[in-house]
C-alpha cells in the first residue's frame, strides 16, 4: 500500500520535472524558462521527496526527505528571482511577443521599451526611488 | 519497484539531458545559469531516487547538502550576471 502510494507520487514528480526541462528547452526567452523551469521543477521534485517519505524505508530518510523538500521550497524560488533580476540588469531583452513589462516601466519610465533593459546612463532620471531595489 | 525506479532514473536523466542540452544552446549567459540551477534541483531528485534502489540513507544527506549548495551557487552567479553594482 505505501509502495503504491509512494510510486504514485513519484510518478506525478517525474512528470513535472520532465515537463519543467522540456518548456526549459522549448520556451523562447530567458524570463519564459525561468518561470517555467522553476515551478515546475521545484513542485516536481518536492513530490519526489514526499514520495521518498511516504515509501517509509526508514524514519531518518523520511525527515530528511521533509528537510530538504522545505529547503528546496524556501531557496528555489529565491534564486529564481535573483537569476530573472540579474538577466534584466544585464541586458537581457524581453521576447518580441511579450505584452508587458511592469519592472521596466517602473525602473526607466522614461525610456522608450526597447531600451529599458540597458544599465543606467550617469544623471538619468530613475523612477519612484527604486533603484537600490 | 525496481523496475519503476529504473523508470525513474531514465525519466530524470533525459530531463537532465534537457537541462544540458539548454547549457550547451542557449544564446545568453542567464540561459545557462537557469539550466545549471535546474540540473541541481534534478539531482536532488536523483539522490532520491538512489535513496530508495539501494537502501542507504546517507543519499539524503547528500541531497540535502546538494540542495543547499546549488542555492548558493545560483546566487552567486546571479550576482555576477548582474555584475555592476557589488554593494547592492
Amino acid at each position: 500500500m505505501n509502495e503504491t502510494a509512494a510510486q504514485i507520487i513519484i510518478g506525478v514528480g517525474l512528470a513535472f520535472d520532465l515537463f519543467g526541462c522540456i518548456g526549459l528547452v522549448r520556451l523562447p526567452d530567458v524570463y519564459n524558462r525561468v518561470q517555467a523551469a522553476t515551478k515546475c521543477v521545484t513542485l516536481g521534485t518536492c513530490f519526489i521527496l514526499l514520495g521518498t517519505a511516504v515509501y517509509g524505508m526508514s524514519a531518518a530518510m523520511g525527515i530528511k526527505a521533509m528537510l530538504c523538500a522545505v529547503f528546496i521550497l524556501l531557496t528555489s524560488p529565491v534564486a529564481a528571482h535573483a537569476i530573472a533580476r540579474g538577466a534584466y540588469k544585464s541586458g537581457v531583452r524581453l521576447w518580441e511577443g511579450s505584452v508587458v513589462d511592469l519592472y521596466g516601466e517602473e525602473k526607466h519610465p522614461s525610456r522608450p521599451p526597447d531600451e529599458r533593459t540597458e544599465p543606467a546612463q550617469a544623471g538619468e532620471t530613475l523612477g519612484a526611488g527604486r533603484e537600490s531595489g | 519497484m525496481t523496475t519503476f525506479l529504473l523508470i525513474a532514473a531514465a525519466v530524470l536523466l533525459l530531463a537532465a539531458f534537457l537541462c544540458l542540452y539548454r547549457i550547451g544552446q542557449g544564446p545568453t549567459a542567464p540561459d545557462r545559469t537557469v539550466a545549471i540551477d535546474i540540473l541541481g534541483t534534478l539531482v536532488v531528485g536523483f539522490c532520491c531516487i538512489m535513496a530508495l534502489w539501494t537502501g542507504q540513507g546517507f543519499y539524503m544527506n547528500i541531497a540535502i547538502a546538494w540542495a543547499l549548495l546549488s542555492f548558493i551557487g545560483t546566487i552567486a552567479l546571479a550576482k555576477y550576471l548582474e555584475g555592476r553594482y557589488y554593494d547592492e
